[in-house]
């Protein structure tokens, strides 16, 4: 027992003394509202931010507004990873559809995702189904580049191995190809990913009726920057954990590489 | 050195351009038979907006979308909103390049930097900063100083990264042989380090661009004014389709020229570095 708590305390230690910084700045903040350095209409007290954020979070609109919020991003996501993946695998796969699909993925790459939210608001109206049309179609590029890049990185003499051994052309594709597309691919995602959060929040900021996005412009335009600064706080965690998590699961998945 | 993990925080390398549009352009000995699919996709679009499956109102054709671009264009209301949009965007840019470079080689060099900024960086990289837009037009306004912050606020983590991933890449033998010959710490930092980590620098920066643009067109939307963001808003909200297609070209040109520019930005700054003289893959 003591010998794990040998281990624990220096690692405690050292953690606390990394994220010291963050610490100060916490501080910075009960300073500056406790002794009138900023005003409170400005900067809310941090001790008032928690209040409100423990009211929001019993009260229940939170959770509705997270839970709208975590389905469009996620079925968005989702949409975005199986058909950009395959997208992807398939153009490194098969010529014909690379000699198609590139010039159009290299148009569409580089245009400002932010400029589809209008578009999406004006086929599809304020609800869910506008934001998931939206973040499928803001996240689904860097996927597709991350998966055809692994793709066609496979590298050529396992795949010339694998057709020797007898393996279908299918097999080849679903036990060489598509592991080796793999990693890049995942790096794809974790860029998607943080787009998704971007397009997510803001589309709801300016156009929704429900979310996250909206609840914290809800809260703000009514006056309540107490409430304001708990959902920010919130949301901004909310992707902070998402990216920690998304990383594990990566690693998780890739586990079979060294 | 533990914190800024080089795996997970390296900004990847923006569009390894491996489609082999050249390839395929040698092939047929004809530059635009490359971009025929996109040509087709454009008639595609005319055809299917002129035969009544759908409304105009959700899908104008392209050539009415073009006709307002060209007015827009004879009015001089196009360069207003492009000019807008971009002066944001790349006043943005500039400010986190600027700051994001200094604060970067900062945290390469001294340890109290490193402390100070390492769990800032690795917190404040992945957390969707586009949700502290209400707090910034709370502090500054709605007006080119809180859309120019946002802006900086959301480019300024790949930039750092890429710098101290840079800084630290470079080789122990330059910095060795520097000072050997007596170069002093100064010199060192602005004339070996700077220039030997500007590849990884430029990264950073080519990924930090489009990023600019996006949160440049977000603000424009969310805030109001003018710019090509403010622009579709409005247009969405009065149901004028044409206004929200026309600007999506737009923009979609404007991202298009920026990140072609980048490149070829990075071949001339890059010119003596060994990457101009491997196999080129843009």
């Amino acid at each position: 027992m003591s010998a794990a708590l040998a281990r624990v305390g220096p690692a405690l230690g050292v953690g606390l003394f990394r994220y010291l910084p963050i610490l100060l700045l916490l501080l910075l903040w009960l300073a500056a509202t406790r002794f009138d350095w900023v005003s409170t209409g400005v900067l809310p007290p941090l001790p008032n931010v928690l209040v409100s954020g423990y009211d929001l979070v019993t009260e229940g609109d939170f959770w509705v507004n997270t839970g709208s919020s975590l389905y469009r991003g996620g079925t968005g996501l989702l949409i975005s990873i199986v058909v950009g993946g395959a997208l992807g695998i398939a153009m490194a796969w098969w010529r014909p559809l690379r000699y198609v699909m590139s010039p159009i993925v290299e148009i569409f790459y580089p245009l400002p995702k932010s400029a589809l939210i209008p578009v999406t608001a004006l086929w599809l109206g304020y609800g869910d189904t506008s934001k998931i049309l939206l973040i499928f179609l803001g996240c689904m590029l860097p996927v597709t580049i991350g998966a055809y890049n692994g793709a066609r990185g496979a590298e050529q003499t396992l795949i010339w191995s694998a057709r020797s051994l007898g393996a279908s052309r299918l097999q080849t594709l679903f036990d060489v190809v598509v592991p080796s597309a793999l990693p890049e691919m995942l790096n794809g995602v974790r860029t998607a990913l943080a787009l998704s959060f971007i397009l997510l929040v803001a589309s709801e900021l300016i156009v929704a009726r429900k979310g996250l996005g909206y609840l914290i412009g809800f809260l703000g335009d009514g006056g309540n920057y107490d409430g304001m600064f708990a959902v920010v706080l919130a949301v901004a965690m909310l992707g902070f954990f998402a990216d920690r998590l998304y990383l594990a699961f990566n690693r998780w998945v890739l586990r079979w590489r060294e | 050195m533990a914190g800024i993990d080089q795996h997970t925080l390296a900004p990847s390398p923006p569009e390894r351009r491996a489609f082999d549009l050249p390839e395929v352009a040698r092939v047929f000995g004809w530059g635009l038979i490359a971009w025929a699919p996109v040509i087709v996709l454009l008639v595609a679009w005319e055809i299917f907006a002129r035969s009544g499956a759908v409304t105009p109102f959700l899908l104008p054709p392209l050539s009415r979308v073009l006709e307002r671009m060209a007015s827009e264009l004879t009015s001089g209301e196009l360069f207003v909103a492009v000019g807008l949009t971009l002066w944001r965007a790349l006043a943005g840019f500039a400010i986190s390049a600027v700051l994001g470079v200094l604060i970067g080689l900062a945290m390469a060099r001294v340890r109290f930097f490193y402390w100070f900024f390492d769990p800032i960086i690795s917190i404040g990289f992945p957390i969707p900063k586009i949700a502290f837009l209400p707090i910034i037009v709370l502090w500054l306004g709605f007006y080119d100083v809180s859309k120019i912050s946002m802006i900086a606020f959301n480019t300024i983590f790949p930039i750092v990264t890429a710098t101290v991933v840079g800084v630290y890449a470079v080789e122990k033998e330059i910095i060795w042989s520097a000072r050997n010959l007596g170069t002093s710490e100064r010199a060192l930092l602005w004339e070996i380090l700077l220039p030997a980590a500007l590849p990884q620098i430029f990264t950073g920066l080519q990924v930090a661009l489009p990023i600019a643009l996006i949160v440049g067109v977000l603000t424009e939307m969310a805030m109001g004014g003018y710019g090509v963001g403010g622009t579709m808003q409005t247009a969405s909200r009065m149901a004028d389709s044409l206004g929200v297609f026309a600007g999506i070209i737009e923009i979609a040109i404007v991202g298009y020229a920026l990140v072609k520019l980048m490149a070829v930005l990075r071949r001339r700054l890059l010119k003596w570095h060994q990457e101009a003289q491997e196999p080129t893959t843009a």
